[in-house]
């Protein structure tokens, strides 16, 4: 996935998106938008900063995961099953991006279920780690109908599909021919933490990279 | 350059976890005291394996599915929880058959596993990247000497032999010089300055003072005790504030700004 810094205006469209999408509860954001304020008056920048699962090729979730319900995918999709989480919680001391979350008991906006979150409400994510999924089902079933993730909105993860300023975007990294490979080799880009090791799925744009003259 | 949130500290671990590093390296550094002073008495081996077992207790009210419990077992190739559960295992079986059957092996055995578990806790910090004060290197060393420096503290206080004594002051040196290497490391301002007043503590009353106290003992026994439950104590402490006070994230931070 790739964020860019240049276009996203705060909005939190991809957080509401995400939230509609997987019906997460309260206090709880796979997707969220940080609002950094840089520097001091009068050079003051704000940036808005897209964060949640960087769904890292070296996941210390994953390696640190007790139960082995964090794996990796083929393609590089970090999941959890909730089957297997003991919820120890360890992943989410391990997370470098502060991505995971635990709910012990069910929380809803009002207090009582809203006919809408009791429909959603999935007895098997409490007491477990959960975390972003880049909407893996809809990415397999959008595959399956022979679509193209990050290009038809039926195989791309929600916070994509909703963001207003076309700052998120999504694709495969290993085809040189994909959306997200192109924008990577037209701008400037960087991954957070990197110094970790983690080798982060997520990349962030912030400038145009220079042609040669 | 980070321009990110300000690190905050992980409320995923209270002192449910910081449970199982108290009790549990109380309990395995008192084994590897039994068995470097060949004490074979069953209720001191009683007692290590129900400090190990307490600490378990403890992290286990912590996790959020507590029926499936056995699944940490399920990842030994990579994870150090898989392996101090595995670790944990072995050592109450050779505790077991220390306590029925007196035997010198099965002693030595639990040390080694007793080693092994504390040696895993030690590394389920440092395995924790999220957290600075805990992914330090020194951290390891740190922690398997607070647990030497507290089992072999609760072992001077049911046997104050000299080699119990020796093994005590070996230990709780170990620790000063640890925390000393450890705290060096530690660059984190907000962990710094949440395990200041711990680490002074381990200084000033868990070494100085019960090297002093033992010296002491000499003249009056009874301050070996002191310096036992001084060094076990602020161990303890130490471990807590770890835990659950100076484990700050790192927060976000951004390499570039973007350019507009």
């Amino acid at each position: 996935m790739i964020a860019d810094l240049r276009r996203c205006v705060g909005c939190q469209t991809c957080t509401a998106a995400c939230k509609h999408t997987n019906a997460t509860p309260p206090e709880v954001q796979w997707r969220r938008v940080l609002d950094m304020e840089v520097g001091q008056y009068p050079d003051v920048k704000r940036v808005f900063v897209p964060v949640g699962c960087m769904h890292c090729a070296e996941p210390p979730c994953m390696h640190v995961c007790p139960s082995t319900a964090t794996r990796k995918r083929a393609d590089g999709i970090v999941t959890i099953d909730y089957d297997l989480c003991i919820g120890c919680s360890y992943c989410a001391v391990a997370c470098p991006y502060q991505a995971r979350y635990k709910t012990d008991v069910a929380e809803f906006a009002y207090g009582k279920a809203m006919p809408s979150e009791a429909i959603r409400h999935d007895e098997k994510r409490l007491g477990v780690a959960t975390k972003c999924t880049f909407c893996s089902d809809r990415v397999d079933a959008g595959l399956e109908k022979g679509l193209k993730p990050g290009v038809d909105h039926e195989a791309t993860p929600a916070c994509v599909n909703s963001c207003i300023a076309q700052a998120l975007h999504f694709g495969d990294i290993e085809d040189p021919q994909s959306n997200v490979s192109q924008l990577l080799a037209e701008n400037r880009h960087f991954r957070m933490h990197e110094e970790l090791g983690t080798e982060p799925g997520f990349y962030y744009l912030w400038d145009k990279k220079e042609v040669a003259a | 350059m980070s321009f990110g949130p300000r690190p905050w500290q992980q409320t995923n671990w209270d002192w449910r976890a910081a449970g199982n590093f108290m009790l549990g390296g109380t309990g395995a550094g008192l084994m590897i005291g039994l068995a470097l002073a060949q004490n074979q008495s069953a209720y001191p081996v009683i007692l290590a394996a129900l400090l190990v077992a307490g600490g378990l207790g403890t992290v286990w009210l912590e996790i959020g599915r507590k029926l499936r419990a056995i699944h940490v077992f399920f990842n030994p190739q990579t994870s150090w929880m898989t392996r101090e559960s595995f670790a944990a295992m072995l050592f109450f079986i050779f505790s077991s058959i220390e306590i029925f059957f007196h035997s010198t092996a099965a002693l030595g055995a639990a040390a080694l596993a007793a080693l092994a578990f504390v040696y895993c806790q030690a590394r389920i910090l440092r395995g924790a990247k999220g957290i600075p004060a805990w992914r330090a290197p020194q951290v390891v060393a740190l922690i398997v000497t607070t647990s030497l420096a507290e089992g072999t503290g609760l072992l001077m206080l049911m046997n104050l032999e000299v080699l119990a004594v020796s093994l005590f002051i070996a230990a709780v040196i170990a620790r000063a010089i640890a925390w000393s290497g450890y705290r060096a490391a530690l660059k984190q301002p907000a962990s710094r300055a949440a395990l200041e007043s711990a680490g002074k503590a381990l200084i000033q009353i868990g070494t100085i003072a019960p090297l002093a106290l033992v010296l002491g003992a000499y003249f009056v026994p009874q301050a070996a005790l002191l310096a036992g439950i001084a060094a076990i104590l602020t161990g303890w402490w130490f471990k807590y504030v770890l835990v659950t006070r100076a484990a700050f994230n790192q927060g976000f931070s951004l390499e570039h700004l973007p350019a507009r």
